[in-house]
Parts: structure tokens; C-alpha cells; sequence
């Protein structure tokens, strides 16, 4: 059994149907790639996957059990993590606050209003080992705000592997990336595909081809292709689209 | 050990002993300064009352324009107390903290899941709510001229037990209070919660995709910043020997407002210290040379918030050169600069 399983979901703002019988399923231990060009609805996607829309019609499965409709948190605390298309951090925090507070370890001790935010010291390592894994070893003390570009966007993903998340979704990582740190950064997903269960969104081609184990396409808010890259090569609209190019 | 040394915050940080230093030898200077002893009393129950709201404000980003409800019913509450049961001080005060956190738990049901302009409006219709009852309820709150002859209840210590009824005695036991309350809160600031709460004020969305539930947060801290509130409320209503609707009118609710921001809450914890002493001493030396004083205060309250919302502890921060430079380039209410714990 999947993972992960979306069926036959529905999403509508107004008038305008943005996603429209959505099936998908993401395997454990493997990357699952969603592809797709601008306004298609992949962020919608993950939105309503992730907890912040309710769908208005279909269900989302995880592990067996029926997750739709909880909120964020309920869904984020069952383990599933997510960054944002849009950098998302704690801007007056630091790049280890920022990690910290994202911890499970933290988290349980949400109303614990004595002791120190980093307790016994173990979970500000635990925060430095997540930093490290994202390439931001000594950028610890740094505001998350005074952070150059591609260091946002790594700690973006930082945040969401702190909670060491079952599922990993990640909203286009390389957006705003230029070639050296999109291939950078191709690199760090690849290293976390062997410890974690990862569904990214990308409209590069080029950057899922060479990670995903498989890939959905999305397009008008429906999937009209699926499969592993070779397969996708060989798809009619894949080839016809200018997903990829520069 | 920690690879990356987190600092640690002591319970008791030098600026906390300093102030409470210097306000412990107030009694011995206040009136040589032309002041007075109530004087001491009243700035810190209002110490108390900023600590608690900035709390709300400047930690969690969440502007209550109707905190005076729980100040004063946590004055009534203590006035009701010694009137109906006995004449206790711990009881009425624990009673008053109580009170006023249900009180803030009800509200807080309402408000938990708005933020900006909604929530403050939200939390002006609930104050005024609460001022309309108090003056109109007769029959228990004694209406527009509120409870009358409120005792000071003597503090027992076993054996031994302190009459209150000298200024200077209450200003010691207020003191007292302000010690417990100031080493509390920062503790609480430093702790998880309150580090959530900071996350919560910086990035809600984020906040619960990592698994917080905001919401819950939200109340638990609105409820908590009443209780505080309603405490200085019940020490409030030994002070003056009296509980009465103004303190939950629109201005007095304003007026922390004020105080908090002018002293720098979105930056410091010291923040609402500093601008209820800052406050009180306006009132009293501006007031004496000018009648129209807060038209003056208002005028720098202004200024303050147009030109500088990090307030006086903010220009502190910056005049030492402790401000990294980028903390001072967010202005702005929405994104208050950087080391808050300061
Ligand atoms: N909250 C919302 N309210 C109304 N319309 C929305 C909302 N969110 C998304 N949409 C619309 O849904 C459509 C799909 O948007 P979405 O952000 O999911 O696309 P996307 O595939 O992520 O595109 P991109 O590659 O540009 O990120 C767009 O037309 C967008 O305007
Ligand atoms: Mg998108």
C-alpha cells in the first residue's frame, strides 16, 4: 500500500475549478516528482494535501489512515512536513531557532513555560545537525532574514526535515535559484532521497529527471500523465510542452 | 555537551536586579524629588499590568485594546472578596488571577482565531462589553462610583503579620509582586511557550505547519496575560481603596497601549517598565506645569509610533551599538526588530 494517497480529489476557489478528480499516491522511501507549468495547481495541491484547504470533494490517506480536511497541525504532528514555493521561515529568529522550533522534541514541550527553549542542549544538536545536512553549518547564529537567497532556501527545507518527517513535501526548492545552486541543491535532495520519503514540485524537467522515481503531471488541475521519467520522456504532451527549457 | 552553546538565560538577569534595586530605595528619595510614596506604588502595579500585556503585544503580535476589562476585574474581584467572604490578602488576590483569567479564557475563545484588525477591534468590543456591565450592574459592582472602602488586608506570615495600610508597606508588598511576576515572565519568555508565541507573532502559517496549534496558543496566552492583568487589578484595588468602572474604559485600556509602546515592547522585555515609569513621571512633572501634559504625551506617542516603534528601549539598543544593523531595518508594527529578550 502507498504511503500516501490522494482520491479523487476536488478543489474550487469561486467559480474557477482548480483541481478537478486528483488521484495520486506516493510510495515510501521514494521521490515522487509533480511537474506541471505556472497556475496548473500543483501549490493547490499540496495546500490541500497538507491540511491549509479543506478539498470539496475526494480523500487523502495516510499510512490507512483518513487525514482529510485536519488542519496543518494535526496533519504536520502525524509526520508529515512541507516548504513553501514562497520562502516561509522565521525571519527574527535565527537559522538555529528557526529549527528548533520545528523540532518534535520541541514541540512536546510546547507549554513548558520554565525551562530554556534548548533544554539539556541536546536538541540545539539536533537543530546543528539538520543545519549541517542542508549545508548551513555556521550560519547558526545568523537571522533567518539577514540570510542570503540560497541559504533561505535551504533552511526552507531545513524547518521541514527538523520535525525528521515520514513525508517530505517540498514547493519548487530551486524557485529563484540560479544553475550552480539548482545543481547544489539537486545534489543536498539527493542525499536526503536515502533517509526520507520525498514528494517534490518542480516545473524543471531537467531537475526531476534526474531525481524522481515518479512522476505526476499536472495540467489544468488534472494529472494527464504519470510514470517514471523514461516513460514521461517518451509522452506526447511532455515532449510537445516547453516544460524544462530555459 | 552542545555543540552550539545556546546562551541560558539566568532567573534573575542583571537588569531585573538592577531595577529592583533601585526601586527598593525609592521610599528614601521619592519625596526629596518632590514626589511621593503612592506615587511608587501605583508604577509598579502598572509595572506588573505592562509586563503581562506586552506578553500579548509585543511577543505574540496581538494588539489588545481592551486589556483594562481584566485590570478591573480583577479589582472588583478582590473589592467582591474581602466584602461578601473575609478579609484575606493572598486569598483575594489568587481569587482576582482567577477571575480575570476566565474571564480572558471566555474572550479569549472569540478572538483565539483572529489576528491584526480583527482581533483588536474584537478585543475593543469585548472591553467595552465589560465596562457597560460594570456600570450598569448596580446592584454588585456599585455602579459608576464603583466598591467603596476596600480594605488593605494585613499579609500574615505564620505567626507574624505586616499591616499594609502605609504606602510605603504596600509599595514593598507590590514590589514583591513585581519580583515574582518580572523573574516568571522571563523565564516564560525564554521557555518553549514562549518561543512559540515569538514564532506565532513572526510567521502564524509556518507556525502551524510545524505542527503548533495557534489557535490554542493564542488563548492560553490571552487568558494568561488577563490573569497577570487582574493581579494588578486586585493590588490596584488595595491602592486606591476602590474599584471602579474608569480603569475599563477605552483610555485606561489606551493607556497601556501606550506605555508599552512608547517603552519599547516590540523590542524589550524592560519595554512597558520603562514606559510606565517614563508615564507616571510625565504625568506627575509635566502635570504639574501644564494641565494639557498628555496632549504632550499623546503628541510623542505619535512620533513614536510614525518615527520610532521600537520605542525607548529600541533607541537604547541602537545608541549602545547592541542592535545588529539589520535589526533596525524592518520598521514598522507588523515586524518588530530583532532581540526581543533584551
Ligand atoms: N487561495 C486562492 N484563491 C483563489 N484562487 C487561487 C488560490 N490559490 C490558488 N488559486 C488559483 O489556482 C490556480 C492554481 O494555482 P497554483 O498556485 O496551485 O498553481 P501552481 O501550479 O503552483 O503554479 P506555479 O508554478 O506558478 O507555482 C491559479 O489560477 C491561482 O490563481
Ligand atoms: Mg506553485
Amino acid at each position: 500500500m502507498a504511503l500516501f494517497e490522494a482520491r479523487g480529489v476536488h478543489k474550487r476557489f469561486g467559480h474557477q475549478v482548480v483541481l478537478e478528480n486528483i488521484d495520486l499516491s506516493f510510495e515510501s522511501g521514494r521521490l515522487s516528482g509533480i511537474m506541471g507549468p505556472n497556475g496548473a495547481g500543483k501549490t493547490t495541491c499540496f495546500n490541500v494535501l497538507t491540511g491549509r484547504y479543506k478539498p470539496d470533494r475526494g480523500r487523502v490517506l495516510f499510512d490507512g489512515e483518513d487525514i482529510t480536511g485536519l488542519s496543518p497541525n494535526a496533519i504536520a504532528c502525524r509526520g508529515i512536513a512541507r516548504s513553501f514555493q514562497t520562502i516561509s521561515l522565521f525571519d527574527e529568529y535565527s537559522a538555529l531557532e528557526n529549527v528548533l522550533i520545528a523540532l518534535p522534541e520541541v514541540r512536546e514541550r510546547g507549554f513548558n513555560m520554565i525551562e530554556p527553549l534548548s533544554g539539556d542542549g541536546a536538541d540545539a544538536d539536533r537543530a546543528a545537525a539538520v543545519l549541517a545536512r542542508v549545508g548551513l553549518a555556521g550560519r547558526e547564529r545568523r537571522r533567518a532574514g539577514d540570510l542570503a537567497y540560497g541559504e533561505r532556501r535551504a533552511l526552507e527545507i531545513g524547518v521541514a526535515l527538523a520535525a525528521a518527517p515520514r513525508l517530505l513535501f517540498l514547493d519548487e526548492p530551486t524557485s529563484g535559484l540560479g544553475v550552480e545552486a539548482t545543481a547544489r541543491l539537486s545534489e543536498m535532495v539527493r542525499e536526503l532521497k536515502h533517509d526520507y520519503s520525498i514528494v517534490v514540485i518542480e516545473h524543471d524537467m531537467q531537475f526531476l529527471f534526474g531525481l524522481a522515481d515518479a512522476i505526476s503531471v499536472i495540467h489544468w488541475g488534472q494529472v494527464i500523465a504519470r510514470g517514471t521519467p523514461d516513460e514521461l520522456r517518451e509522452n506526447k504532451w511532455v515532449q510537445r510542452s516547453n516544460l524544462g527549457r530555459p | 555537551m552542545a555543540a552550539v552553546p545556546t546562551v541560558a538565560s539566568p532567573w534573575v538577569p542583571r537588569g531585573m536586579a538592577l531595577l529592583l534595586a533601585v526601586m527598593a530605595t525609592l521610599p528614601l528619595w521619592v519625596a526629596s524629588i518632590g514626589l511621593y510614596q503612592y506615587l511608587g506604588v501605583e508604577i509598579a502595579i502598572w509595572m506588573i499590568y505592562g509586563l503581562g500585556f506586552n506578553l500579548l503585544l509585543g511577543y505574540s503580535g496581538l494588539p489588545s485594546f481592551g486589556h483594562g476589562a481584566f485590570f478591573g476585574v480583577g479589582a472588583y474581584a478582590f473589592g467582591l472578596f474581602q466584602a461578601w467572604a473575609f478579609e484575606s490578602l493572598l486569598l483575594g488576590m489568587a481569587l482576582a488571577a482567577v477571575a480575570a483569567f476566565v474571564a480572558g479564557a471566555v474572550v479569549g475563545c472569540f478572538l483565539s482565531h483572529r489576528r491584526g484588525i480583527y482581533f483588536a477591534l474584537m478585543t475593543i468590543a469585548f472591553g467595552q462589553v465589560f465596562w457597560f456591565v460594570a456600570i450598569k450592574w448596580h446592584t454588585v459592582t456599585g455602579g459608576e462610583d464603583g466598591l467603596l472602602n476596600i480594605p488593605r488586608p494585613a499579609l500574615e506570615l505564620g505567626a507574624a503579620s505586616v499591616p499594609l495600610n502605609s504606602n510605603v508597606a504596600l509599595f514593598y508588598f507590590v514590589l514583591f509582586v513585581l519580583a515574582v511576576v518580572a523573574v516568571a515572565l522571563w523565564r516564560l519568555v525564554h521557555s518553549p511557550f514562549g518561543k512559540v508565541l515569538q514564532a506565532i507573532r513572526q510567521n502564524e502559517e509556518r507556525a502551524r505547519f510545524v505542527g503548533y496549534n495557534v489557535w490554542l496558543f493564542k488563548w492560553a496566552v490571552f487568558a494568561l496575560s488577563a490573569a497577570i492583568a487582574g493581579l494588578a487589578g486586585s493590588l490596584f484595588s488595595m491602592a486606591q481603596q476602590s474599584a471602579y468602572p474608569d480603569v475599563m474604559s477605552l483610555h485606561a485600556s489606551g493607556v497601556i497601549v501606550m506605555m508599552t509602546l512608547i517603552g519599547g515592547g516590540f523590542v524589550s522585555f524592560w519595554g512597558p517598565v520603562i514606559g510606565v515609569a517614563v508615564y507616571f513621571l510625565a504625568r506627575d512633572v509635566l502635570g504639574a506645569v501644564t494641565e494639557t501634559w498628555l496632549l504632550w504625551f499623546g503628541l510623542v506617542f505619535v512620533l513614536a509610533v510614525l518615527f520610532r516603534p521600537e520605542g525607548i528601549a529600541g533607541a537604547w539598543q541602537e545608541y549602545v551599538g547592541s542592535v545588529p544593523s539589520a535589526g533596525r531595518r524592518n520598521r514598522g508594527t507588523e515586524a518588530p526588530a530583532s532581540h526581543i529578550e533584551r
